[in-house]
């Protein structure tokens, strides 16, 4: 203990010399260590079972490989083809994508290749289709004719205007499409009026999910509270009322739905028969947002009780009690002293309740009609039905950024530590 | 039981999963009344007549391009047979993910030796498509709606007629057919009707008559929904597939009659996943054959109406399995039914596709 720092302290050390400071961070480096092996099943696990899955397929909304890997040579001759010359490639070129389509139309490569670029102009899968069959009877010299002669979109310019602006490895283009832009012949702008439906579709997931998260606070509060407070018997009876629906199917919770609110459904016929609506006059409450509205926050109902519950439960009825007995009224000991130490569990059900109606589909599908579906409705499309993985790919990442926006502010007013799931 | 048994019997059980492995064979269809009318016509007798075959179904259909897209990317086709309608076929070609097959040396010839690519005629829109079925897609009305006062609709215009026939309706949710249907009855003539849909003018112009009944209209997306609205009341008038619509007024006994007046035929069919394995096929090509032969065409219609995809299979169809009824004049393609029909253009529908798509779409949440 002999040791001195600069300032002339002495220097904590252990029983063989090393300081206590580097000692201490070795031991600690170790647990970290220890601990770190014993998670490194689970880490690698979700990074090849989920976080690698998720990136690949992100990775796809900017990935356009197709072009430049189905016609090689065509790519290399059309770089040095001015496209603003609105003049057609020379022969070169025609020639190029002779013996390039001779090659993909053996490995069928090249119908993938036409409903790749018919994403970004209608026409060019039966353009690639026809041609393919035709290639191989091709006579050699006087390509361009020939071309122009199988179609005469081969002699368009803006055919090789779309070929060659699609020619690189990876392109803005899906994430263009996705905020409903086009890079037409005259460059980047927003598509016209009557084709624009992602932005809007952005926006209207965020508002309804949000007047979602809104409605079912609003009445899932009051059933925590009564579920928290209640003597055991009737809140385990209340409990399994909430879970009842919880352990349906949720597509017959939906069209349960639709029986209920539908114009020949049980609640309008019930209003008819007590004479509140006209018969003729019934009133429409689903295939519209109210529909997926009412629906999705019956569905995603217990995710919201479940947490408030949880964090209500840990209240002590003293806190109050103190209040009421310092002279607080009811409504001050309930605002000022209970709901303040609820906010977790609102936090924690508010988050839990607008991801998961965020991503919803099946609901809005079913009942949204046409102003009541979301984003994720498009994304499914694109997915399953018309095969448009990059353009889902760009509207998956943009969503993710829009949820991960959203939390980012969501710390910096309510702060994440206060959310608590029990 | 003694050791050399007990080994003895687990290589005896080892054996046989290993023979019932290779005999399996996974089929992939729609499901429902559909599936039931696959399983009596042809999954059982074919089980019968090889009784170490085991069919598997899948229902998997709705999803079937894109599932095969993931199984070719990733190197594991798990499917033998797949039931797909026609435009989903010429996609999957398109993209590489079915086989190409030449259908003379794949399906067997009519009984009287007619080759099969000539049996079936037209109907083989796509060299990896392999015919079933021809559906259509029609309407139904309610015949007991009170504010028609008596009339029934006489053809498709009726549709877009809210004077003469008020109500809502129901559409699939899909540009497909709607914009057909909407450019005829605004006075476009049958053989023009995809010039005008190609120009801009044109797709306005089918937008502006589909608009008239916007405000009337529910959009479904499963076919059941549209025969449970119609069931329901919810909607008077509406679209679905003759075969759903069948069962509701056949089956089910509702106060719904058929429309046939400008339906649309569609197709629907086998593929082979491209990259099923070597050993697999003589097995799936021994099905196929099967499965598509004159008769068992025939038989499917037994179950179901929809059309058999084999000039020699018409008149083969008899009566239904269990109701009794004569098939016939249910078929979308019986002459009595098929006096207005309309010719649905594949190719040109690939093209355009995507792009009308979006504005459907961006027209619905206008």
């Amino acid at each position: 203990m002999t040791d001195t720092t600069a300032n002339g302290a002495p220097v904590l050390t252990t029983q063989d010399g090393t300081p206590l400071k580097v000692s201490l961070a070795r031991a600690l480096r170790r647990e970290k260590m220890r601990s770190l092996v014993l998670i490194a099943p689970l880490l690698i696990f979700i990074l090849i079972s989920f976080l690698a899955p998720i990136a690949d397929m992100l990775f796809r909304s900017v990935e356009n490989r197709i072009v430049a890997d189905t016609l090689p040579q065509t790519v290399a001759a059309l770089s040095a083809w001015d496209a603003s010359s609105g003049e057609l490639p020379g022969e070169d070129v025609y020639a190029a994508l002779h013996d390039d389509l001779v090659i993909a139309a053996e490995e069928k490569t090249h119908t993938r290749l036409g409903s790749r670029l018919n994403y970004e102009l209608s026409g060019m899968s039966s353009l690639f289709r026809k041609t393919g069959r035709r290639v191989d009877r091709m006579d050699e010299g006087n390509y361009k004719e020939q071309f122009i002669d199988i179609d005469k979109d081969w002699g368009d310019v803006e055919t090789w205007l779309f070929l060659k602006r699609y020619s690189p490895k990876y392109t803005p283009g899906y994430f263009l499409n996705a905020v409903d832009a086009e890079y037409g012949v005259e460059g980047i702008k927003m598509k016209p009026e009557d084709e624009r439906i992602y932005l809007y579709l952005f926006w209207r997931t965020m508002f309804l999910s949000m007047l979602i998260t809104g409605s079912c606070l609003l009445l899932g509060y009051p059933v925590a509270f009564l579920l928290a407070n209640l003597p055991l018997r009737y809140s385990n009876l209340l409990m399994i009322l909430v879970l009842l629906p919880f352990w349906t199917s949720l597509l017959v919770r939906t069209s349960a739905w639709k029986v209920l609110l539908q114009q020949q459904g049980v609640i309008n016929d019930t209003l008819v028969w007590l004479g509140v609506v006209d018969d003729l006059n019934r009133l429409v409450m689903i295939n519209n947002q109210t529909g997926t509205i009412i629906a999705m926050t019956h569905i995603l109902l217990p995710f919201m009780i479940l947490p408030l519950y949880s964090v209500m439960r840990t209240i002590s009825p003293s806190y109050v009690r103190a209040a009421k007995s310092l002279g607080a009224t009811d409504w001050t000991a309930f605002w000022r002293v209970y709901f303040p130490q609820t906010i977790p569990g609102i936090g924690a059900g508010a988050i839990l309740v607008f991801i998961l109606s965020i991503g919803y589909y099946i609901t809005p599908e079913l009942v949204g009609g046409t102003d009541g579906i979301f984003i994720s409705n498009r994304i499914a499309y694109h997915i399953s039905s018309s095969l448009n993985w990059g353009l889902a790919a760009a509207l998956g990442v943009i969503l993710l950024s829009l949820v991960l926006l959203l939390f980012y502010v969501y710390d910096k007013i309510v702060g994440i530590d206060n959310v608590k799931l029990g | 039981m003694n050791l050399k048994t007990l080994i003895l019997a687990t290589t005896a059980t080892a054996m046989f999963a290993g023979t019932a492995m290779a005999k399996d064979l996974t089929i992939v269809s729609w499901g429902g009344a559909y599936s039931a009318s696959q399983n009596n016509a042809y999954h059982k007798p074919y089980m019968e007549k090889n009784s170490d075959v085991n069919i598997i179904n899948d229902e998997s259909s709705p999803e079937a391009v894109a599932k095969l897209r993931a199984m070719n990317e990733a190197g594991n086709i798990t499917w033998d047979v797949v039931d797909v309608v026609a435009s989903d076929a010429i996609r999957l070609c398109d993209e590489g993910l079915a086989m190409e097959i030449d259908h003379d040396e794949w399906l067997a010839p009519a009984p009287d030796g007619t080759p099969a690519s000539e049996d079936f005629g037209d109907l083989i829109v796509s060299d990896c498509f392999i015919p079933q079925i021809v559906y259509s897609t029609t309407f139904g009305y309610r015949t007991d709606v009170e504010e028609w006062g008596g009339k029934e609709p006489q053809d498709i215009c009726a549709v877009f007629d809210l004077e003469n026939f008020p109500g809502t309706r129901t559409l699939e949710k899909r540009p497909i057919n709607n914009l057909e249907w909407a450019l005829l009855c605004d006075g476009v003539a049958k053989e023009d009707v995809y010039d005008v849909l190609e120009t801009d003018a044109g797709v306005d112009r089918a937008f502006a008559k589909l608009d008239t009944i916007k405000d009337n209209t529910i959009w479904w997306s499963a076919a059941a929904e549209a025969i449970q609205s119609l069931a329901d009341g919810e909607a008077v008038i509406g679209s679905s597939y003759n075969g759903r619509l069948f069962s509701a007024i056949v089956e089910q006994d509702q106060p719904i009659k058929m429309l046939w007046d400008a339906q649309v035929f569609d197709l629907d069919g086998w593929i082979i996943p491209a990259g099923v394995s070597e050993d697999k096929l003589p097995l799936i090509k021994d099905y196929i054959r099967f499965a598509t032969d004159t008769q068992r065409l025939a038989d499917q219609a037994k179950y179901i109406s929809y059309g058999p995809a084999r000039k020699s299979s018409a008149p083969l169809v008899s009566k239904h399995a269990t109701l009794g009824i004569e098939m016939a004049p249910h078929m979308p393609t019986d002459p009595a039914n098929a006096t207005n029909t309309f010719l649905y253009n594949y190719e040109w529908w690939a093209d355009y596709r995507d792009d009308l798509d979006a504005k459907f779409q961006a027209w619905l949440s206008q």
